[in-house]
């Protein structure tokens, strides 16, 4: 009898070597493992799952507006022609803080926090304001009737309301008059297993101040980075626990 | 029997009259352009099912996709712009010609909600690719995988 293993086994072994050398050392007592496991496109979001973001704000850099524009462009913002220039919908925005004891400044962005108790699906009369199972908070704009009680109750003023018709939007962002709408994490790309369009613009800025990733995965870099480093909720009075985090402020 | 005698002549005449109304050209009314699907030939549902029933699916899918994060593609919106219009055509464009969905539903006086935020044509890529369609080297890829295998011995250790 040869020896010769039939070409399926060789081909685990390789996968499980690969494996088992695939962790990766970010900083010192951060290691980074496998991606975890996609999810195919019938499979419901399960709770298993809470997405989450980790902002540096020590390498976010004043001025530098990279994840606001990648966000408008991915989910086609900024057409809007004839409303006040406050009213236009922003997904993400820059906040400068000022420590005016050490005139410290920082930069950080702003967006919906995915809150575990969020307070805008608290107070929508409709259900349209909703948290899926895996944490992203969502308005579902089949049912929202614009009345923008959510508006009013978020404390982090992350919604914005369309108060024109709209055309040319993109296929994976529909929007339109008469709608709430806020960061919606780039679900689109995450369903496919991608990341938001913020993180990876950030990325390619070189500054890499966000980390996108499952918060209830032990072995991902964001749970790993949490568990390692101080990181500051916004309004963590209010106990809403975001989804998104920051370190440095 | 004067009045049976015309009766009987007039019966047959009216009868065709009736029958020939209908047949004569297509119909006084001019029926919807349906423009023929921009790719495949074979629709997720039967052609009768989808006339009758594809907003029930759109507006199942709906939900699925939204609240569960269930993205299939059979009966999902983006997947019937994909198949059925061009990028080139969009659902506010003046033209009478162009999108598939419109054209039915403004025959049939149907003011559907879908075209107010989603969008109305699918989008090419950088590559000028529609979404969805696959590149020539994914082509050549499947197509060289779907040959069947010869040499598979070549992996022994």
């Amino acid at each position: 009898m040869s020896e010769r293993k039939h070409p399926d086994s060789a081909r685990r072994e390789f996968l499980k070597k690969g494996a088992a050398t695939a962790g990766l050392a970010l900083a010192p007592g951060v290691m980074l493992y496998g991606v975890a496991q996609a999810r195919t496109a019938d499979e419901p979001v399960t709770s298993a799952v809470r997405w989450g973001m980790l902002i540096d704000t020590t390498r976010c850099a004043n001025g530098c507006d990279a994840c606001i524009r990648a966000c408008e462009a991915e989910q086609g913002l900024g057409d809007e022609t004839h409303g006040r220039a406050g009213q236009r919908t922003q997904y993400m925005r820059k906040v400068e803080l000022r420590n005016k004891a050490t005139g410290a400044i920082h930069s950080l962005p702003m967006m919906c926090q995915h809150c575990e108790n969020p307070p805008c699906a608290d107070v929508c009369p409709t259900g349209a304001s909703f948290k899926r199972a895996d944490g992203i908070v969502l308005v579902d704009r089949h049912i929202c009737i614009g009345c923008r009680y959510c508006m009013m109750a978020c404390p982090y003023k992350a919604r914005s309301f369309v108060h024109e018709t709209l055309t040319e939007q993109r296929p994976d962002n529909p929007r339109g008059k008469g709608c709430v709408e806020s960061c919606n994490m780039c679900v689109h790309r995450v369903d496919a297993g991608g990341t938001p369009a913020c993180v990876e613009a950030c990325a390619a800025e070189g500054k890499h101040a966000i980390v996108f990733g499952d918060l209830n995965d032990p072995s991902s870099e964001i749970a790993q980075r949490v568990k390692t480093y101080a990181s500051t909720q916004v309004r963590a009075d209010l106990g809403l626990n975001p989804g998104v985090r920051y370190t440095g402020i | 029997m004067k009045q049976l005698s015309i009766l009987s002549r007039l019966v047959p005449a009216l009868l065709v009259l009736l029958l020939a109304a209908p047949a004569s050209g297509d119909g006084r009314v001019p029926g919807p352009v349906v423009s023929p699907a921009v790719k495949g030939d074979q629709c997720v549902e039967d052609t009768d099912v989808m006339r009758r029933r594809h907003m029930d699916f759109l507006k199942h899918q709906r939900d699925e996709t939204m609240h569960r994060g269930i993205r299939t593609e059979q009966h999902s919106l983006k997947a019937c712009l994909t198949c059925h219009v061009t990028p080139e055509q969009a659902y506010h464009g003046d033209s009478q010609e162009g999108h598939f969905c419109k054209n039915c539903h403004e025959y049939a006086a149907v003011k559907i909600d879908c075209f107010e935020c989603h969008a109305t044509q699918p989008e090419r890529d950088q590559a000028g690719r529609v979404q969805g369609e696959l590149g020539e080297g994914a082509t050549r890829l499947l197509s060289h995988l779907a040959r069947p295998e010869t040499n598979e011995t070549g992996a022994s250790e």
